[in-house]
């Protein structure tokens, strides 16, 4: 038995039966779905991706029907997730820091408050606080009696809000541009190849760009404005239903209000943890070289509190993503739900599967590089890093 | 007056005045938390225990009348959100089962059983009484199957499922992932990171609903277990990443150390690196359990019906569709119990190993 004392021969035998053994349990998984899906009469392949569906999708950014393919619904479903995802984020973002601030504050009723916010809110199921709020947004008053405040109309068939006239493609075009040039002027200003240009032409060359950048989205706006409608459109309850504005459905806002204000209870407490992880002597250091309060905090404080956070903050986003899903439970078509429906309308079990997790994967991988990425970029290099 | 209360008065004073009223800023700062926070108190007080109304026999006309909160439809159906469809005379069981369930958790609690073979046994007594008392079928107790299970029972049945089956798959996961064989730590690590980014509600689905399709007919057993297995991946792809931290703050000289002595692997992993491990990795570990108990809820939609989805049929019939509030109130406060007190718990062991550390 030479042979089997041999370590290395040994390990790789048993690396060998060991992903041998987990090939062999997905391909009999594969195999034996195969033969189960064929008995009921199904195929399996892709093909199906370019059949219409045959079913509505409910909410969707750009124009679905029933008579669109699947992987229109799939793309509409994954542009939701990221919709939502997008709006949960940067409110729970928002309420976090406002909870995180309060909780490091000098005050200490300040900081009662933000300890109960996040108390509360933070050991409650997600799930349990969306299917609260989106029983009360149901329980609103019916379009007929909506409640009205400044310009706003809000009722159980959604939230009315004052809006553009203007065609679908040029409010996306619009906010491309937005986006494009947001990120175009952080990596302008931050990237190593433009170090070395003055800062004060740097400046102009932004404000410039960030100028016609603005331009050319409200001529965007403009263009895809109907001739003969007027350009605002105001909510106006009439009869049974409501006419003009914008309506936010239940679904979403209950879904962006729910992740902001349980996401926010996570994040309060990872801002917190950042403020904490300041050493005292930074602060001492710049209070006692005659810095102001509003200059400790913002050019000492905040700076190092931030980079100590966003290594956390990445996992927080990417459950949070994850979190997108529970739009299932108030019917919002989500990435998920239009899988799930999928499944149901279609039987392509095993496709569809295959489909939702390549696309979380990529989802959350992305997510989780680009953070790297700015992790990396603003991380303290060498002996900076000093408490 | 001694000089020390003096002092102790003093001190006291300067607290509230450094704290509460620094300045100008400051002191209108706490004037408006403290107003918003005695509204707050006052209109819970005043909802829920002055103007609220708690006859079992009352209905909506009444519970209109009063204004406040309307407790009676707790009373009514306090047995449907805890104990869901459970046959009515047998519900004594669910909550001894219950019962068997907190007391397991409790007890793992005490540093006293802190042993690998002692937890194990504990959670594997616990267990197993709580199914013998739910299911039934022997000792005299008549059989309840598990499609009768509901409310706080079922939800407890789920977390426990996951934490026994779930921490020895996430302890063989960390093993594998920090194993010296290249091939076999990138497989694991592979499938970790990939069930870590997908949503727990993928993956349930997934067990409940598509892995019949892929199992041999003698494998696919209750959708029940099914989705505790599946939950139970889950926790262990995110409690081996603890563990695997846990064990990389055990310092190298350790194992080797223990290399040198000729100590079997088995022995070097169970006796040296687990029990520091396990410690270093404590805070993170109890933070998990406390994120698998509230997400144990999401089962509600592959179709259980466990706390949450009994609380939604609690007020789901049509006399009691206005009481929303005191029943997802009443549900809430179910969970925050479990899981406030938890959470306390971990916090308080953060603090007491930071200051063994110092």
């Amino acid at each position: 038995m030479t042979f089997w004392r041999n370590r290395r021969a040994r390990a790789a035998i048993l690396q060998f039966l060991y992903v041998g053994s987990l090939i062999a349990i997905v391909a009999i998984g594969a195999i034996t779905a195969r033969k189960n899906l064929d008995a009921q009469g199904i195929t399996s392949s892709f093909d199906f991706l370019w059949k219409s569906t045959g079913w509505d999708i409910p909410f969707s950014l750009l124009p679905a029907s029933s008579a669109d393919p699947y992987w229109w619904y799939l793309l509409m479903g994954v542009l939701n997730t990221l919709f939502l995802g997008v709006i949960g984020l940067a409110c729970a973002t928002v309420v976090g820091g406002l909870v995180g601030l309060a909780r490091v504050s000098e005050n200490h009723a300040a900081r009662l408050l933000g300890t109960i916010y996040v108390e509360t809110f933070r050991n409650i199921p997600l799930i349990v606080q969306v299917f609260f709020w989106y029983a009360l947004a149901n329980r609103l008053p019916r379009p007929k009696d909506a409640i009205e405040i400044g310009g706003l109309l809000i009722s159980n068939r959604g939230i009315y809000v004052p809006g553009l006239n203007v065609v679908g493609g040029s409010v996306a075009g619009f906010f491309l541009i937005l986006f494009a040039t947001l990120f175009g002027l952080i990596w302008f200003a931050s990237a190593r190849r433009f170090k070395r240009i003055d800062p004060s032409r740097k400046r102009a060359v932004g404000l410039g760009v960030a100028g016609a950048a603005a331009l050319l989205a409200i001529l965007v706006i403009w263009m895809g404005h109907e001739p003969g409608t007027p350009i605002m459109t105001m909510p106006e309850a009439g009869g049974l239903n409501i006419r003009g504005g914008y309506r936010i459905q239940p679904e979403i806002y209950t879904l962006a209000f729910a992740i902001a204000v349980y996401g926010g209870a996570y994040i309060g407490e990872i801002v917190r943890g950042g403020f904490k992880s300041v050493g005292r002597g930074q602060t001492e250091a710049a209070r006692s070289l005659g810095l102001t309060g509003w200059q400790v905090f913002s050019r000492v404080r905040l700076p190092l509190a931030l980079r100590s956070m966003l290594p956390i903050l990445t996992n927080q986003y990417v459950w949070l993503i994850k979190a997108t899903t529970l739009g299932i439970v108030v019917g919002f078509s989500d990435f998920f739900m239009v899988i799930a429906s999928s499944i149901t309308h279609s039987g392509q079990t095993l496709e569809f599967v295959g489909i939702l997790m390549a696309g979380f994967l990529i989802i959350n991988f992305s997510l989780a590089a680009v953070m790297n990425r700015i992790n990396k970029a603003v991380a303290l290099k060498g002996h900076q890093l000093r408490s | 007056m001694t000089q020390a209360a003096l002092i102790q008065q003093h001190s006291f004073l300067n607290r509230v005045r450094r704290y509460y009223f620094s300045g100008a800023r400051s002191t209108l700062l706490s004037l408006i938390c403290f107003a918003f926070l005695a509204w707050l108190i006052w209109t819970l007080i005043d909802w829920g225990i002055m103007r609220a109304t708690f006859d079992a026999s009352a209905r909506q006309p009444e519970c209109d009348a009063n204004g406040g909160a309307c407790w009676s439809v707790i009373a009514n159906r306090w047995r449907l959100i805890m104990f869901g469809l459970y046959p009515y005379e047998e519900q004594w069981r669910s909550a001894l089962a219950c019962l068997a369930v907190v007391v397991t958790m409790v007890l793992s609690c005490l540093p006293a059983f802190w042993t690998g073979r002692r937890l194990a046994a504990t959670w594997f007594l616990g267990f197993a009484t709580f199914f013998i008392l739910m299911k039934g079928g022997i000792l005299g107790l008549p059989l309840v199957r598990e499609e009768q299970w509901g409310g706080l029972s079922l939800t407890l049945f789920i977390f426990t499922g996951t934490a026994v089956i779930g921490m020895p798959l996430a302890i063989c996961l960390a093993l594998l992932r920090s194993s010296e064989m290249p091939w076999i730590a990138r497989t694991t690590g592979a499938v970790i990171d990939a069930v870590r980014s997908l949503p727990l509600i993928s993956i349930l689905f997934t067990f409940a609903i598509v892995l019949p399709f892929m199992l041999p007919g003698f494998l696919i057993g209750e959708k029940l277990y099914r989705v505790i297995c599946g939950s139970a991946l889950f926790f262990a792809a995110y409690q081996s990443e603890i563990i695997r931290g846990g064990m990389q703050g055990v310092a190298k000289g350790q194992d080797e150390a223990a290399k040198a002595l000729g100590i079997s692997y088995r022995h070097r992993v169970s006796r040296i690196l687990l029990p520091q491990a396990f410690r270093n990795a404590l805070p993170a570990t109890i933070n998990q359990f406390v994120i698998t108990f509230m997400e144990t809820s999401l089962v509600v939609i592959v179709g259980f019906f466990d706390l949450l989805a009994s609380g939604n049929a609690a007020y789901g019939t049509g006399e009691w569709t206005f009481a929303f509030v005191e029943v997802y109130v009443f549900v809430a406060a179910i969970y925050f119990i479990f899981v406030f007190g938890l959470s306390r718990y971990g916090g308080y062991l953060e603090r007491r190993m930071s200051v063994d550390q110092r």
